[in-house]
Parts: structure tokens; C-alpha cells; sequence
């Protein structure tokens, strides 16, 4: 009787969870999110409620904060769609062509991840400025890309570069040569196949990448800020103007800005899961 | 014999572009990369040495320059580990085992990453801040938070939050669980079955989380900014000595502690290149034992 005991416990406890150290790491998990990253993303909610639906409503649709929402979601949805156009085309030539200095372009693709967004802002300035290499040069055309908001769309451009190469770049590598083969045997010309065989199977991924850009454009703020000139109106990006608020202890109204932006961020956060799930049907789909 | 590769060759015409369009491609692209990449990074070590290598020593000889340096290094030595020992464990509770609301916390995961750093900053002030949550009682206590070191890595653990995770729960994922199994069923306690079996299996995909989640931690600016407080010599990371730098017209030193993070960038670059390059050696062995070979995409 005694033996039969732990004998007749062995079933319920063998199904999946034989391998220790669920309930640690999963504690541990949630404990840190929670400690990190949850509660002090609920103090913003928290703080809001403690403004009269009228207070939030004028913190967040002044002139000067509307106007910053039109220049931080222009600026990124420039930006976004010129890194797709770009980023397809770059994910492109390394896939399908070799040429000198490839596996250089291939790791050079990430630098905007790895360089600090102050140090891009700085460099990006000194090149743009009037004195510098590239504004000199375009100075006497009366073209000016720095402290202006055509500096906002560059910055941006360049720290969303990385994000369409990406996603695209493995689909791409993943696409089957076979179907563009039957494509030409039915008589395609290469820019039919490219238009109705291959840009549908990279559609999802160029997507995916396009979002996560224009995400990430809306929150920056290091590479912008040296860039933009920054005047109220004209080129003053939403993260700033969040900033200026905390600058006159005005945490109320710098809360309400804030609560604006993190819901646009998990709007866009579902957009990009939702995105990534259509991505991973279609490789279903078609192996 | 000739006939197989003429059919080949034909086949390939079909699906590959002429020539000129071809070039064409990798001309514009290759203009983008060096516009956009290229020049910027440039740019950085150029205006560091315009006025000399003395001129850019000199930016090394302050005694501000040396505290930035060494709070940067302080926060990354803190923020790193804890990030690391959270990717870890969050990627076994994930990768191994199947519960209810996997899913969402998967997504919870990659939140910070959504989150502007503007915005992950303001949440510790309103924590923390005098105005905050726990301000009254920290100020009770003489404890400080914001504009103070805590503040600082609270911030960058905040921004670096999902990186070694999400490199490492779609590549355990990929493993499954037979070799931890193994391990058990032949008398291994869980520590060793990690330590023996799990750990040389994700060793690449942990170094490549640990390097760009160091190379973020050395860089973050906005949500540091906003909690730092801007003290020289007490709360200024690198980044925000650079911004003091900038903003006082010291161009040079501005852009000597720069290119520091430049060469971190590149050292970044080379050692992610490096890893990348032994996932496909070992992908490519991996193939090659079955008689099979069904490539695995790539965990990047």
C-alpha cells in the first residue's frame, strides 16, 4: 500500500513538466517584469487619474502639442516608407547579388542599433550643417536638411534604417527560386514575376518592418533632438515636449502627453504581433 | 553531359535580372549605405581629430570626462547581468514548458522595447521623483533615485529589458527539450542539465543578446536624460557628456568621447558578425549529419 501510493501519483505529474524549474524561472520572470517594466508603467496610469477629464484634454490638444503630433507622425511615416523602399531594395542586392563588399554592407546595415542615438544626432548634424560636408554642398542650391524638419525625417531614417533589411532579408532568403522559375516558363517578364510572384511572399515581412521603423521614429528622441532646431510649432517632436513639461515641474501635463504616446505604442505593439502572425502563416502556407 | 548544365543556364536567364539593372540596383544601394551609414560614422572620427590628436587627448584630460566614462561602465556592469539572468530564466519558463498566457507574456516581454525612452524615464520619476510614489518616504530616508546613479540603471534595465530574452526564447524554442530530458532521465540534477546541456546550446545566442543589450546600455540618452539631472561628474553618462559637450560649442571633446562609442559601435559589429558567422557554420554541420538536410532559420 505504501509503495502504491507515490506509484499512482508518477501519471499526473509526467505530462510536459518533467523538466525542473518552472515555477522558479516563471516566478522570477513575472517578479521582474512586474518590478521593471509593469508597476512603474502603471504610476503613469495612476498619475493620470488624478486630472480632471478637462485638465487632460487641454494638456494634451494645445496648438503646441497638436503640432507635434503632426510633425512626429509625419516625420516617422516619411521616414518609414522611405527605409521600406530602401530597406527592400538593400535586403534585395544582399540576397540576390554578390558583388565587393557585401559582408561589410550586410554588418554595416545594423550600425544604427549599435551607435548611440546622441552620437547619430551629433555626427548627423555636423554633416547637414551649413559648414558641413554634405550642407555645403547643397547650400548653394538653398537646399537646408539641418535644424529644420527635413533634418527630423533624415534622423529618423537613419536609426530606422536597420528594421526593413531585417525582416525582409530572411523571407527573401527563404523565398523558392522554384515558383519564379515557373513564372518565366509561363512567359513573365522579370518584372511581372517580381510584381505578382515574389512581392506577395515578402508583402507580410515588408509590412512588419515598415511598422517596426515607424514605431520606433515616434518614440525617438537622441538622435532628433540635435538635429531639429527645435522650435515650438515648427520642429518641436511630442517626446520634447514631454520634456519641457518635466523641465517646469508640470508632471501632470507631461503625464497626460506621455499616456498619449504609450497608447499609440501598444496600439502599434498589436499591429506588429498581428503582422508577424500573417508573416508566419504565409511561410506555412507556402513550405 | 552538356545538356543538363545548357538547360541550367537557361533556367537561371529566366529568373535573374539584365545586367545593367542588376548594377543599377546595387549602385543605388550601395549610395544609400554610404549616404546614410557610412558618412555619419565618418563624420564622428574626422571631427573628433580636425584639430589634431592633442586636441582630441585633450577632451580625455578632464576629470568629467573620466567620472562619465566610469558611470557608464557602472551602469552597463549592473544593468547587463540582471537583464541577462532575467533573459535566461524568462526563455526556459517560455521556451520549455507550455502554460496559459504564454503568448502574452511573450508580448510583455518585448513591451519596453515599444515604450519611447522619453516615456520610460517619466515612469521613475513619477515612481521615485520627489513628487512620485515613493518620493515623501525616500526623501524620509535620505535615499535618492531620481537624479542619482539607482535612477540611471533603473532607466537603462528599463530600455535593455527584452533584449538577451528575445534572442534566446525563439532559439530554445528551436531546441526543444529531448537533451534536457536526457540529462534528467540519466540521473542529472536541473542545475546540471543546465549548466551541461542547455548552456553550450544557447552559448552563441547569449553572447549575441549580451552585446547589443551592452552596446544599448552604453548608449541609451533619453530615458537617462530625463532622470539623470544632468550633475557633471556625478550623474552624466557618456552620452549626456556629449550633449554638455555639443551644447557648450566644445565640438571637439564633444565628438573625442563620441567616437568612444563609435569604436564600441564597431567592436559591437565585429563581435555580432562573428557570432552570426558561427550560427551558420553550426546550421551548415547540422545539415549536413542527416540524410535529409532541413535548414533551420536562422535565430537572429
Amino acid at each position: 500500500m505504501q509503495s502504491a501510493l507515490p506509484a499512482g501519483s508518477l501519471p499526473r505529474r509526467t505530462p510536459k513538466r518533467v523538466l525542473p524549474g518552472f515555477n522558479i524561472t516563471l516566478g522570477f520572470t513575472l517578479f521582474y517584469l512586474s518590478v521593471i517594466v509593469l508597476i512603474p508603467l502603471s504610476a503613469l496610469f495612476f498619475k493620470t487619474f488624478t486630472l480632471t477629464w478637462a485638465q487632460f484634454a487641454s494638456a494634451v490638444s494645445s496648438p503646441r502639442v497638436v503640432a507635434s503630433y503632426q510633425l512626429t507622425f509625419g516625420a516617422s511615416f516619411l521616414a518609414a516608407l522611405v527605409n521600406a523602399v530602401f530597406g527592400l531594395l538593400l535586403a534585395w542586392v544582399l540576397v540576390r547579388y554578390q558583388f565587393p563588399g557585401k559582408k561589410l554592407v550586410d554588418a554595416l546595415v545594423d550600425l544604427p542599433f549599435a551607435l548611440p542615438t546622441a552620437v547619430a544626432g551629433i555626427s548627423l548634424t555636423a554633416l547637414l550643417a551649413s559648414n558641413g560636408w554634405v550642407g555645403s554642398l547643397l547650400e548653394p542650391y538653398g537646399i537646408s536638411l539641418a535644424f529644420n524638419r527635413n533634418g527630423v525625417v533624415i534622423a529618423l531614417i537613419f536609426i530606422g534604417l536597420p528594421f526593413v533589411v531585417r525582416t525582409v532579408q530572411p523571407v527573401l532568403e527563404d523565398a523558392e527560386k522554384e515558383l519564379e522559375e515557373a513564372a518565366a516558363c509561363l512567359g513573365a517578364s522579370r518584372w511581372q514575376t517580381f510584381r505578382h510572384v515574389i512581392f506577395p511572399t515578402i508583402a507580410p515581412a515588408l509590412l512588419t518592418g515598415f511598422a517596426m521603423a515607424f514605431a520606433r521614429a515616434i518614440g525617438e528622441y537622441g538622435s532628433v533632438i540635435f538635429i531639429a532646431g527645435n522650435m515650438p510649432m515648427v520642429s518641436e517632436i511630442t517626446p520634447l515636449i514631454i520634456i519641457g513639461k518635466l523641465e517646469q515641474y508640470d508632471y501632470a501635463g507631461a503625464t497626460a502627453v506621455a499616456v498619449v504616446m504609450l497608447g499609440f505604442s501598444f496600439v502599434m505593439l498589436l499591429v506588429i504581433n498581428a503582422l508577424q502572425a500573417w508573416q508566419r502563416k504565409r511561410a506555412g502556407a507556402s513550405s | 553531359m552538356s545538356s543538363p548544365s545548357h538547360t541550367v543556364r537557361r533556367a537561371r536567364a529566366g529568373t535573374t535580372e539584365p545586367a545593367w539593372v542588376k548594377w543599377t540596383l546595387i549602385g543605388v544601394a550601395l549610395a544609400f549605405v554610404f549616404l546614410f551609414l557610412l558618412l555619419p560614422l565618418a563624420a564622428v572620427f574626422t571631427e573628433a581629430l580636425r584639430k589634431g590628436v592633442p586636441a582630441f587627448l585633450e577632451a580625455f584630460q578632464e576629470p568629467d570626462a573620466w567620472s562619465a566614462i566610469r558611470l557608464t561602465l557602472i551602469t552597463a556592469a549592473i544593468a547587463v547581468p540582471l537583464n541577462l539572468v532575467f533573459g535566461v530564466a524568462a526563455a526556459w519558463a517560455i521556451a520549455k514548458y507550455e502554460f496559459r498566457g504564454k503568448a502574452f507574456l511573450t508580448t510583455l516581454v518585448d513591451l519596453p522595447f515599444s515604450v519611447s525612452p522619453v516615456v520610460a524615464g517619466l515612469i521613475y520619476v513619477l515612481m521615485f521623483g520627489a513628487h512620485g510614489w515613493f518620493g515623501p518616504w525616500l526623501q524620509a530616508h535620505d535615499v535618492k533615485i531620481i537624479f542619482a546613479v539607482p535612477g540611471i540603471v533603473l532607466a537603462t534595465i528599463f530600455v535593455t529589458f527584452p533584449f538577451i530574452a528575445r534572442e534566446l526564447i525563439p532559439l530554445m524554442q528551436a531546441q526543444g527539450t529531448e537533451e534536457e530530458q536526457a540529462a534528467q532521465v540519466l540521473g542529472a540534477s536541473g542545475w546540471q542539465t543546465f549548466w551541461h546541456v542547455t548552456l553550450p546550446n544557447i552559448k552563441w545566442g547569449l553572447i549575441y543578446g549580451v552585446i547589443l543589450c551592452n552596446a544599448r546600455a552604453m548608449g541609451e540618452f533619453g530615458a537617462v536624460s530625463v532622470v539623470s539631472g544632468h550633475i557633471r561628474g556625478q550623474t552624466n553618462t557618456m552620452p549626456l557628456h556629449v550633449e554638455i559637450l555639443y551644447n557648450e560649442y566644445q565640438s571637439v571633446a564633444a565628438f573625442a568621447v563620441a567616437s568612444l562609442l563609435a569604436l564600441l559601435a564597431l567592436v559591437t559589429l565585429v563581435i555580432k558578425s562573428f557570432v552570426e558567422w558561427q550560427f551558420d557554420r553550426l546550421e551548415k554541420a547540422a545539415a549536413a549529419l542527416p540524410p535529409e538536410p532541413v535548414p533551420q532559420s536562422v535565430p537572429v
